[in-house]
């Protein structure tokens, strides 16, 4: 029954990358550079697969939105982004995915060192029981990357203020991070991730647990990161990702059904599917 | 206006009901009477029958000593008294003479306990012969005979004299043992634990050693001892009746206690915080030292502290390693023979004479006193540091 239903998927998808090519439509002049890309990743947990030949990429500097109904594989594609994958037993991999044209599923590639450079934020804040202090200096200390107290000082200021948070609790950084509200805790884990200099910051619907002013704080925040960092951002939350994200993907039953900037995507979807999604006739 | 909110008074069913639930709640307010009795009456019994072992009846003698003295001690003693106190009081008279010949002579006041009938005598547990209980009434009220609190309970070792038996070397000898329980169960537990739920993959052979932890747990405590006999005295050669071999079998015991409740603290550690310390580069032992550790440590020290109370209780594996020893002088050592709290009170409770009854009882108290501050210390911490997310 399943294998079936494999096969039938599996034979969906071959004709679905015939007809999209998965690129944006977008002037090859004007694309900006690729900074993460996977290409032909196929993923399975035990004998279920989640994702069929995944050919996508992240382009340097920019939001990269994954949408799709439940279930459909783009949190799983997220974390294959920095390997989270390899904590989950049984999860099966094929195909490769690059950080700068490098590798990350090769076999010399040191997963933590793959993690300073490629940093998440989740679903739920999730700060450490220490202080507002300690949850930054933290990495840092580890990492060897900030070791003299001045040093980590000024790294907790900036990370803090890059993140929008100096200024609520730039007089109780001894304060434990848990005592924040929902949506500073947000913020905090975003400084934290910071923090350790990432170059990509994945994120994994990083607004579903926060009401909506804190939704708003936490997405100008986005925007501003955009300048610095390359973001991969899931959400269920169409409306943001039309608002924080450059380019949208649109996953659907763990295949990428249609990649391309934001605007077309949602205002001229090529994809029968994409459209009756968007349109809020599924998901 | 027609009512029917009212109408169960009638009603059979709702009657019946409403009789059924209150026949199943008396049931249980029962159970837990008879529960609370039991647990009254064993109480007042222990209590009633061991505080008076915290006192003892002394008489104030004068000792000489004389030529005879020095050769049976007993002889220091007017002869009128000598029935009455304790043989151990004059006991070590020749020795001192011995090894301080200028007493040898010389006579001095003190006060010494009373043979331990005389003792149980005026404790209303046994009677005298008219005699001598006349004889002892008069002294006591003459002020020669009083009753002090028994601090020798608590400074000195076991006796065959009674009066003088205390639960010193037991108390020493528990402490060494569950050091050494301590010792060597809390590390290798806790490693133990840190590896099965942190390092160690979820494949059958994981699995089998889960279910074989689990399975330790409930092995009955006396084939522990068998298995401490066996490979610790048998094989290895330590000392029997030592502290060392009892600490080593009791560790067998309490490791699976430790290493199922380390897990149990170190589940508690919500997911997301491991998440959040991988997703910023932290090696598996990073997370664990940083994160899991800090954060379970309440939970592993109380289910450490949970598992030696049990072992402090624990007899039948130590009676195997010959850990019911009759020790009267308290083991300096882990390597000398010792003796526990728990077996203390059971050499005790085997004794025919009425004076150890008392004892016996006392012992239990202490016991168990010691058992509800550990477990109170438990609860406490854990109460205290326990965490929620």
């Amino acid at each position: 029954m399943e294998t079936e239903v494999k096969t039938e998927t599996t034979a969906g998808a071959q004709t679905m990358s015939q007809d999209v090519n998965n690129t944006p439509a977008v002037d090859e002049s004007t694309r900006p550079d690729v900074k993460m890309s996977a290409s032909q990743l196929n993923l399975w947990y035990g004998d279920t697969q989640a994702l069929y030949d995944i050919n996508l990429d992240m382009y340097s500097r920019e939001v990269t939105a994954l949408i799709g109904p439940s279930g459909c594989g783009k949190s799983t594609f997220l974390r294959c982004l920095n390997r989270m994958n390899d904590l989950i037993p049984q999860v099966k991999l094929q195909g490769n995915v690059t950080l700068d044209g490098e590798d990350i599923y090769d076999h010399s590639v040191d997963v933590v060192q793959l993690r300073t450079f490629v940093g998440m934020v989740f679903q739920k804040p999730n700060p450490f029981p220490k202080s507002i202090y300690e949850n930054i200096a933290y990495a840092p200390r580890l990492h060897g990357t900030g070791t003299s107290r001045s040093e980590l000082d000024d790294l907790v200021e900036s990370s803090l203020k890059r993140a929008g948070l100096w200024n609520e609790v730039a007089d109780r950084l001894d304060t434990p991070g848990t005592e924040l509200s929902g949506g500073q805790q947000q913020r905090l884990c975003i400084a934290r991730a910071i923090a350790v200099n990432p170059e990509v910051i994945l994120m994994d619907e990083p607004a579903s647990a926060l009401d909506p002013l804190a939704t708003a704080t936490v997405e100008e925040l986005i925007h501003e990161l955009k300048d610095n960092y390359t973001i991969v951002i899931v959400t269920h939350n169409l409306q943001q990702a039309a608002r924080v994200a450059g380019y949208t993907a649109f996953f659907h039953m763990g295949k990428v059904v249609e990649f391309n900037d934001t605007d077309t995507l949602f205002t001229n979807p090529k994809e029968q599917r994409t459209e009756d999604y968007i349109t809020g006739r599924f998901g | 206006m027609q009512r029917r909110l009212t109408g169960s008074a009638e009603d059979p069913r709702i009657k019946a009901r409403y009789r059924s639930e209150k026949r199943f709640k008396s049931y249980t307010v029962t159970a837990l009477f008879v529960a609370f009795a039991i647990i009254i009456a064993f109480f007042t019994d222990i209590i009633s029958q061991g505080y008076t072992a915290f006192w003892k009846t002394e008489i104030k003698v004068t000792l000489d000593y004389n030529e005879r003295a020095a050769r049976i001690g007993q002889f220091a003693l007017a002869e009128d008294l000598r029935d009455i106190v304790s043989r151990g009081a004059t006991r070590s008279i020749p020795l001192e003479i011995r090894n301080n010949p200028e007493l040898a002579g010389t006579t001095r006041e003190a006060w010494v306990p009373t043979y331990s009938r005389v003792d149980q005598y005026f404790k209303g547990n046994e009677e005298l012969p008219p005699e001598m209980a006349a004889q002892v009434e008069s002294l006591k009220e003459a002020g020669i005979i009083r009753t002090t609190f028994n601090w020798a309970f608590f400074t000195s070792g076991d006796s065959k004299l009674p009066e003088l038996a205390g639960i010193f070397s037991a108390m020493v000898g528990s402490i060494l043992v569950l050091f050494v329980t301590l010792i060597v169960a809390f590390p290798i537990g806790v490693m133990s634990a840190i590896y099965l739920e942190e390092f160690a993959p979820d494949n059958k052979l994981t699995q089998i050693i889960e279910v074989n932890i689990n399975n330790l747990a409930a092995v009955p405590s006396i084939i522990f001892g068998l298995l401490g006999l066996a490979v610790f005295i048998n094989t290895f050669g330590v000392p029997r009746s030592s502290a060392l071999v009892g600490g080593l079998t009791l560790a067998l015991m309490t490791l699976p206690i430790i290493i199922i409740s380390t897990r149990a603290a170190l589940r508690a550690v919500p997911d997301p915080i491991r998440l959040g310390a991988f997703a910023m580069g932290c090696s598996r032992w990073q997370v664990v030292r940083d994160h899991v550790l800090p954060l379970s440590l309440p939970g592993i020290l109380t289910g450490t502290i949970i598992g030696l109370a049990q072992a402090m209780g624990e007899t039948a594996p130590l009676i195997i390693v010959g850990m019911i020893a009759y020790i009267p002088e308290a083991p300096g050592s882990i390597f000398e023979s010792a003796t526990v709290l728990p077996a203390q009170i059971f050499t005790w409770a085997s004794e025919p004479r009425k004076a150890f009854v008392e004892k016996t009882a006392a012992g239990i108290i202490v016991l168990l006193a010691v058992l509800l501050t550990l477990n109170a210390l438990a609860v406490f911490m854990r109460r205290k540091f326990e965490r929620r997310w």
